[in-house]
Order: structure tokens, then sequence, then C-alpha cells
């Protein structure tokens, strides 16, 4: 048995907590569902394994020597595989910093401090690249399956990226840490994360809708503009794409690399890991002042009264800013595609519909969980003098309205471009938002607001619903913009999703 | 500040026959009356069912049995027009961190339908009184426990209601924030407000209360003046603490 508080000691403490945690995740804390949790990852992974296969058949033939358009597919597959790493690293590191959970205890005891920040950024790089290795994991497979064993080494490529995501990280989030303040950080830790996330994808997607009026990322990676602009076979930035794609010596480089620079952040960093973590601390007792002016009070409604309370804490939830921001990105791409195609290629513009009809969805669930869910007050709220009915209305209006807000911008410029379009997909994203909200209400609990990020560990049944849901109108709302009499098929699918949902929530139980 | 007093009944709060049980009775057949204008303080042990009687008295939690009538007005029947007159302060204060003092207060005034000018001088009175002018335009997140308390005792009080239901309002409150709230409610009643109000220090309450009820297995065991609860325990110029003590002792080895 190891010594208490050892490196070894602590490792074994945060594996056992981690496995527990994602146990309790997946199962949501039912012993009984454990065997049917292994099934559904079983056939999860034969699933995204099939789907793999259907994706890469193009790549298998390239061998030791590669030529330009794979390895200008695979680096670009990888930097925007890196750009989602580096965004989970950044916020898995800013909330090592914040939450406070165990810390306090582990700061008070003399166990060395060091050794826990260590200990906890060697699992955050480890945690970065399981996630991205539960996706790339299948493609690589599919390629050593098919096209020699030689592939396999993309998976240590991407435990050297996950090692150099995570070394970025801590690197950015102490230089915001250092010049901005603990307070700001958090903030803006968050927004950069979601926006590293998107930035990459979104623009590369823009270079292939400027290039080719698609939203087609590989379009633009097989181009001749991109064969044009790429550089040379021997240059040294095609040595990530060659190490994953089974060069051994360059597999070395980029391993020894990415944990070198790991450990040298570890060293670098650890040594001041208390007094960022205090500083971090103090911040829940410090207040922030809001602007000061003359207090004039104004008559509303009761219900007006709680959806303006909603849109102010929706309004000052940083962490929902930053994911607002982060679905706002997205949404980017087919706002160019709008406006390169306005008034020209109408069809193109059919695949904006299911993207803005999926955001309206996924954004409703968030925000109706944040409404419904997670009030804060729910003694004061339900003590109020009005009926339990009035209260949900006023909520789920203060969510329609956000959505409203968000959408209208780009429902607009497609009225002017495609009025027939416009207006279905206006009612594709109600019907979205109104599917996800009513899924919340379904399996409305009880929760603090900042059980937001883990919203889904409290059903997960609620959690594939809604995203069905959304998937479900996204898919009735393209076809009907296509004319399609199969839209009808996919509304009754939508509604038979939303029927399951109901048969499967609390609220049908007697 | 004027409490409108329109009912006839001499009752604030009349409780008959209130049962809820959950995994074993909570509160079991308790009969309890507030009059209007009275301090009333409700003691008992832990888990004897003080918090689940108030909860039910606030329109929280539905009961099993029995009947809650706040200045006349069947609060089972009419939820709405009951808990337009009555305001509910839980031990954890409720409070939003991301809004400030006064847009706290703007909320719960918007909530009850108060006239906003009414509501704005009474915000302003109640941010003074409980000393929190300083803090007045700060979001509540970094909020001391004590300051949070008084927070929300003042969204309670914002809306003028003329019963005030109080679960443990003093717990970790500072003695010059515990003079503050208490002050502000002596003067409430002193306007015409009813109070109940729960507490496990026993001081507050031989000192604030008109009468006392004894909790205990969820029935009221004793009720009355300190002086009634002296002669019902036999305990003959004893403290509160002692007849308190008493009460429940005698309730358990009955039980």
């Amino acid at each position: 048995m190891s010594q208490p508080a050892t490196l070894a000691w602590f490792a074994r403490h945060e594996l056992n907590l981690a496995w527990r945690d994602w146990l309790a995740m997946m199962t949501a804390g039912k012993r009984s569902r454990e065997r049917k949790v292994a099934i559904v990852l079983i056939v999860l992974a034969a699933i995204l394994h099939l789907l793999a296969y259907g994706m890469v058949a193009g790549f298998a033939d390239a061998g030791a020597e590669p030529s330009k358009t794979a390895l200008i597919a695979v680096t670009g597959t990888m930097l925007i595989s890196f750009s989602m790493m580096l965004s989970q690293a950044m916020e898995s590191v800013t909330r090592a910093f914040y939450a406070r959970a165990d810390l306090d205890l582990i700061l008070s005891s003399p166990a060395s401090a060091r050794r826990v920040f260590a200990l906890r950024i060697g699992a955050i790089a480890l945690a970065t690249t399981m996630m991205a290795l539960l996706l790339a994991g299948p493609f690589i497979n599919v390629l050593a399956l098919k096209a020699g064993t030689h592939w396999l080494a993309a998976y240590g490529a991407v435990a050297a990226m996950g090692a150099i995501a995570t070394t970025l990280a801590l690197a950015l989030t102490i230089a915001l840490f250092r010049t901005i303040g603990p307070r700001r950080t958090r903030f803006i830790a968050q927004i950069i994360a979601a926006v590293v996330g998107a930035a990459f994808v979104i623009g590369i997607q823009a270079a292939a809708i400027l290039s080719f009026g698609s939203l087609s990322r590989f379009a633009f990676f097989r181009s001749d503009a991109a064969n044009t602009l790429a550089p040379a076979l021997e240059s040294i930035l095609w040595w990530p794409a060659r190490a994953a794609m089974g060069d051994a010596p360059l597999l070395l480089v980029i391993l020894a690399a990415g944990l070198g620079l790991l450990l040298a952040a570890i060293a670098v960093f650890s040594m001041r890991f208390a007094d960022h973590v205090t500083a971090a601390a103090g911040i829940a007792h410090t207040t922030r002042r809001q602007r000061a002016g003359a207090v004039a009070f104004r008559t509303v409604s009761p219900q007006r009264a709680l959806r303006r309370k909603e849109w102010t804490l929706l309004r000052r939830d940083p962490w929902l800013v930053s994911q607002t921001l982060m679905q706002i990105l997205y949404l980017l791409p087919p706002a160019l595609l709008l406006w390169r195609n306005y008034g020209t290629q109408t069809s193109a513009l059919f695949v904006l519909v299911p993207v803005l009809v999926m955001a309206s969805g996924q954004l409703a669930g968030g925000l109706a969980w944040l409404a419904v869910s997670g009030e804060d007050a729910p003694d004061l709220v339900a003590g109020a003098p009005l009926q339990p009915g009035a209260i949900i209305r006023a909520k789920v209006e203060a969510v329609l309205g956000a959505i409203a807000l968000v959408l209208a911008p780009l429902l607009i410029a497609l009225t002017l471009a495609m009025p027939a379009m416009a207006l279905v997909a206006a009612i594709g994203c109600a019907c979205a938002a109104a599917a996800a909200t009513t899924i919340q209400l379904w399996f409305r609990v009880q929760a603090n607001r900042s059980y937001f990020r883990r919203r889904q560990t409290s059903s997960r049944a609620a959690t594939f619903a809604e995203a069905f849901s959304s998937i479900a109108w996204a898919g009735t709302a393209a076809l009907a913009a296509m004319g399609t009499w199969l839209a009808a098929i996919a509304g009754a699918l939508a509604l038979l999703t939303l029927f399951g949902a109901w048969l499967i929530s609390p609220r049908s139980q007697p | 500040m004027t409490i409108p007093t329109k009912t006839t009944t001499p009752f604030a709060l009349a409780i008959g026959g209130l049962s809820k049980r959950f995994d074993r009775p909570a509160v079991d057949s308790l009969d309890l009356t507030v009059r209007a204008g009275e301090f009333y303080t409700l003691l008992g042990p832990n888990g004897a069912g003080k918090t689940t009687t108030l909860r039910m008295v606030a329109g929280l939690l539905r009961p099993d049995a029995g009947s809650i009538a706040v200045f006349g007005i069947d609060a089972l029947a009419e939820p709405v027009a009951a808990k337009r007159i009555m305001a509910w302060v839980p031990d954890e204060p409720m409070i939003y961190d991301r809004l400030t003092p006064y847009e706290y207060l703007e909320f719960v005034a918007g909530l009850w339908g108060t006239e906003a000018k009414r509501a704005q001088d009474q915000a302003r009175d109640l941010i003074g009184w409980l000393g929190l002018e300083p803090h007045a335009n700060e979001r509540c997140g970094g909020f001391s426990k004590g300051m949070r308390q008084k927070v929300a005792l003042a969204g309670a009080l914002v809306h003028d209601p003329r019963l005030i239901i109080l679960d443990e309002p003093l717990t970790g409150l500072d003695a010059g924030a515990a003079r503050q709230v208490k002050d502000v409610l002596l003067e409430r009643v002193r306007a015409g407000a009813s109070v109940i109000m729960t507490t496990h220090i026993l001081e507050v309450a031989e000192r604030m209360a008109e009468r006392i009820g004894v909790i205990s297995g969820g029935r009221l065991i004793a009720h009355g003046t300190l002086e009634d609860l002296r002669q019902q325990a036999g305990t003959l110029g004893g403290s509160l603490e002692d007849i308190f003590l008493d009460l429940v002792a005698e309730e358990e080895a009955a039980a």
C-alpha cells in the first residue's frame, strides 16, 4: 500500500473518484443500469466503426509516402481535433482553478499542493486525449484494418496532441490569470474555449463557402486551391500528419515534444498553483457592483417580473453567454452562405433551415433547464400569489423570447432572400424550441443553477430525447423546405419522439 | 407603514387537524392559531415538524389532511388569495447571486404585483433599516450569510404582508445582524402584522414572542404565554429552556 500524500496515493484517489464520477454520469447513479450502459457503449462503438468505414475509405491507400492531398486532409482533420482538444483542456484547467470541491481540504492539509496540481494537469491531459480518441479511435481502427497497422501510430499522434493542447491551455489560462486577474479570467477563458473550439471548423467552412459555395470542409481540403497553397512535401509542417500515418521516427519526435512540453509546463506552473487557487477562491467573497443609478421600480405583472428576472440572470451567466456565443459562432457559416448566395443560388440556402432549427432546439433545451430546473429561489417563486401554470408560462415565454432574439437576425435575412423558406425555418425553430422546452418541463428537477454544465447527468433520457427531438425537427424542416411529402413522415417521427419522451418522463407516472 | 386588516377574524392563522406523512408522520393532527397582530414562536426539537407545518401554511407542501386559514381565507382552496397576504422566509435565504438587493426587491414586488411607488419606498426603507445601503447595488453573490438573510427578509417584507412566516431566521447571524432583523420584525408587529417564527434560540422566543407553541412528534404539546407554559410544565420560575426541555422529555417518555 502506498503512503498517504505521495504522488501514487493521490493518483489512486483521483482515479477512484474519476471512475465513480464517470459511472454515476453514465448510469445516473443506478447500479442496475451498468449492464445496459455496457451494451449501449458496445453498440455505439460498432455504429461508430461502421460510420468510420464509410468515411475513410478514400485515405486507406495512403502509404508510407502519402500524397499531398492525403497530407492536407489528415493535417486539416488533426487541426480541427486539436482546436477542440484545446477548447476542452482550457475548460478543464479553468475548472481546476475555480471549482472548490475538495481543494480546501487538500490545501489545508500538509500534502504538497504541487503534487496535487501536477497530478490534476496530468489527468486533464489524459481526459483530453481519451475524449479525442473516443471519436478518432474508430477511424484509426478502420484505417489500420483496411490499409495496414502503420495507421495505429495515429493513437500516439493523438496522445501528443492531447499533451500539447493541455500545455497550451495551461499557459493561456495562467497568462490570463496574471494579466486580467482571477475574476475576469473565468469568464474570458470560457469565451476563449468556446471560440477556439469552433474557430477552426468555422474558418474551414467559411473558406469552403467562399471558394465553392458549400459547407463541406472536405471539399476545401481536396481542392486545387488548398493544394496550391500547401507547402512542399518535405516541409516540417507535415510532420504531425506523417507521424499519424505511421512514420515511426517522426512519431517519436512529436510524442517526445508533446510530453516534454507538458512536463515542463507542470514543473514551471505547479509552483504557483496554491497561489492561483487561493486567488480564485477569493472571488467567491467579492462582490460585483452594478451601475448605481436612481432606484426606480416599475409596476409590472408577476409574469413580466418573472420574465425580466430570467432574462437578467441569463444575461449575467458567463457560462451560458459562452455557450450561446458558441451556438452563434456555428451559425456564422450558414450566415455567410446566405450572404454569398443572396439573390442567386437559392438552392444552396436549403442547408440553412436544418442548421437554424437544430440550433433553436439545442439552445432552448439549455435555457429551459436554467429557467425551470435551475431556479435558485424555488420557494420564493412557489410562494408568490400566482397559479403554478402562470409561473411555468412566464418562464417558457422567457426562454422562447431569448431564442427568438438570437435567431431573429438570420430569419429576417432569410425572409428577404426566400420568404417561403424563412417561414418553414421559423416554424421549424418554433417547433424544435417548444419540443425541447416541453421535454425539460416533463423532466424537471430541483437543482442548483451552477449544475447546468452537468445537467445531462440528472437524466440521460431527457438528454437523448432533447437531442433526437431537435434532429427530427431539423430533418422535418429540411424536407419541408425542399417541398417533399417526406416531411410529413419526419414530422410524425418528431411527434413520436416527443410522445416517447412523455411516456418515460416522471410527469407521466401516476 | 399600515397593514390593511379587512377581515373580521381574530386569527391571522388558524390551523385545524393538519397532517402530513412522509416515511412517518411529520405533522400529526396539528391545531394551532396565531392571533392578528401577534408575535408567535414555534419551538421544537429537530425533526419535530415545525418546518413542514410552515411549508404547508406557505403553500409549498400539500397537506394530507386538515385545514389552513389565513385571515379567514381557506389557504388550501384559495392558495393564490392566501399567498397574496403572506410572506415566507426559509432558513436558507432564497436570493439570486446575480441580482443586486434592489433588483431582487423589485422582482419580489413584481411577483406580488405591488404598486411600484409603494414598493420602491418600502425597499428604500428596508434597505436602510437592515443596514444594506452600502451594498444595495452590488450583486448578492459575494454576500455573507447574514447579509443574504437580510436581503431575503427585505424581500419578504417589501410587499407589506399581513402574515410573516419565518423559519429559523436568526441562525448564523452575528449579534448586530440578529438585532436588526429582530427590530424590523417587532416594528412590523407594532404596525399590525402577525408573525409566526420557528427558532432554536430560546432566549429570542422568551423575549419577543407573545405566545409560544411547543411542537414534538408533529403535534402541539403545549402553547400559550411563558407563564402558561410554566404552569403546563409545572416548572414554576424556570427559564424557557427548562420548560422546553421538561415538556419535550415528558412527551418523548409518553411516546
